[in-house]
């Protein structure tokens, strides 16, 4: 099994660097979730609700494009700047290795 | 006032769904839905894309499910109130409901099931303070319901997306003046209006503030002025009568967060053994609920329909013994 590191920051400040397997098809909301951090993903990971928002300062030019689903969302997001992304619609593979990013997402 | 015997709270596939499952067990149904058409998220966001997980259909595109759906509960006869978002609910002296729209209509029935997927689609508010003291009204609006509103106005609209293009451009020909605040430099939106927006700003019709952030509002009683912070992070003000936040749409549970149902994290928990919430009554399937293991599956959704409208029965019928049948053996018989 490989797996990736990275760094996730919680809407408190606290940081913690997570390993997670790539090979399990998992997106990173669904990763983070599965890490217990309080994300509400209400749509399901369809790009529809924005409760995923995270912002990276560490790593985000590896990061695969946004698809035009995820960039309407975060072009309508009023939080959102250029270091945002939507964790539901990045998977979790070799790219994330070395990322650090913040939790933002609504809670409600 | 509509008579039924269950109201069902989202005409999604799943809702849809429950009406012939009630239907077999002889129950009247009537859907209320925010949305101007039938088939919630499968019609309105992804109605072409194809769906695997359907049993039976290896493949299907999301409308045709949805039309498949209400031809199967066509013998039950469904009624429907579409556009109009449930507000309210009533408990009767005899434990039946009377529910209320935003629109006024109301419609009693007996049983109450929510299936109203991710809840409905509200606008999303920019996080600054004091909004709310401005809303209904008085300064603040979240989308432009009657344009006549803001005839000879000073409007300050905020946001990149579609929406906030084309009201910039719709109400820089009838309002005093139109300032729109964008975070970014470009618009993604279609690329005649972003141009459009860009000339109206070069013959100076409309101010256009390029990277800029709004920070906070103020005024007495009505709204007076905008306050943003500019490319270069100093804050500046602008003179305004609406302020207008065009930041797209969230899924929020809305009204029936305030039902008295036992709600975690936007969603409603219920018993397994037959869909049922805190409230005696009132049930909730499909993507709204919550419950260990639970999956937001179309037909996770219609397994909890068919266990539910068993459970129903006896709101509707009390008196009745209920009989367990399979359409193979009996038939559909319309009503």
């Amino acid at each position: 099994m490989s797996m990736v590191k990275f760094t996730v920051e919680d809407r408190d400040g606290s940081k913690q660097e997570l390993e997670a397997p790539t090979d399990m098809g998992l997106s990173l909301m669904e990763t983070l979730k599965a890490f217990e951090y309080n994300i509400m993903a209400t749509c399901g990971g369809m790009a529809l609700c924005a409760t995923c928002h995270v912002k990276f300062s560490r790593g985000q030019e590896q990061l695969p494009d946004k698809n035009d689903a995820e960039w309407d969302m975060l072009d309508t997001l009023p939080d959102a700047d250029e270091s945002s992304r939507l964790a539901c619609q990045l998977r979790v593979d070799e790219n994330l290795e070395g990322a650090e990013f913040k939790i933002c997402g609504d809670l409600e | 006032m509509i008579t039924t015997d269950i109201c069902i709270v989202g005409a999604g596939p799943v809702g849809l769904f429950a009406v012939f499952e009630a239907g077999l067990l002889k129950m009247r149904c009537h859907l209320v839905d925010a949305l101007p058409q039938v088939g919630g998220q499968l019609s309105e966001i992804y109605p072409h894309k194809p769906i695997y997980d359907i049993p039976g259909f290896p493949s299907v595109n999301a409308q045709e499910l949805v039309d498949n759906l209400m031809e199967q509960i066509a013998p039950f006869h469904p009624t429907f109130t579409l556009g109009e978002r449930v507000e309210t609910i009533e408990r009767q002296e005899d434990q039946s409901f009377v529910v209320g729209t935003n629109e006024g209509t109301t419609i009693a029935c007996k049983v109450i099931v929510i299936a109203a997927g991710l809840g409905s689609f509200e606008p999303r508010k920019p996080a600054i303070e004091r909004l709310e003291e401005f809303e209904h009204g008085k300064g603040v609006a979240y989308m432009v319901k009657n344009p006549e509103l803001f005839r000879d106005k000073e409007i300050v609209l905020a946001g990149g997306g579609d929406s906030a293009l084309d009201w910039t451009i719709y109400l820089s020909n009838i309002s005093k003046r139109v300032t729109l605040v964008h975070r970014g430099e470009t618009f993604r939106g279609a690329p005649d209006s972003a141009e459009k927006v860009f000339n109206l700003a070069k013959e100076g019709k409309i101010d256009l503030i390029l990277k800029a952030n709004l920070k906070k509002i103020d005024g007495n009683g009505s709204l007076k002025s905008v306050f943003y912070e500019d490319a270069d992070k100093n804050e500046q003000t602008i003179k305004a009568d609406y302020l207008i936040p065009l930041f797209g749409l969230s899924p929020k549970l809305g009204p029936i967060a305030e039902w008295g149902l036992d709600i975690e994290k936007a969603q409603i928990k219920v018993d397994t053994t037959d869909y049922s919430t805190n409230v005696p009554g009132i049930y909730a399937i499909g993507d709204i609920n919550t419950y260990t293991g639970k999956l937001k599956l179309i037909l996770c959704g219609f397994h909890e329909g068919a266990i539910m409208m068993q459970s129903a029965f006896k709101y509707v019928f009390p008196d009745k013994h209920l009989s367990f049948k399979y359409t193979t053996v009996n038939g559909v018989h319309e009503f």
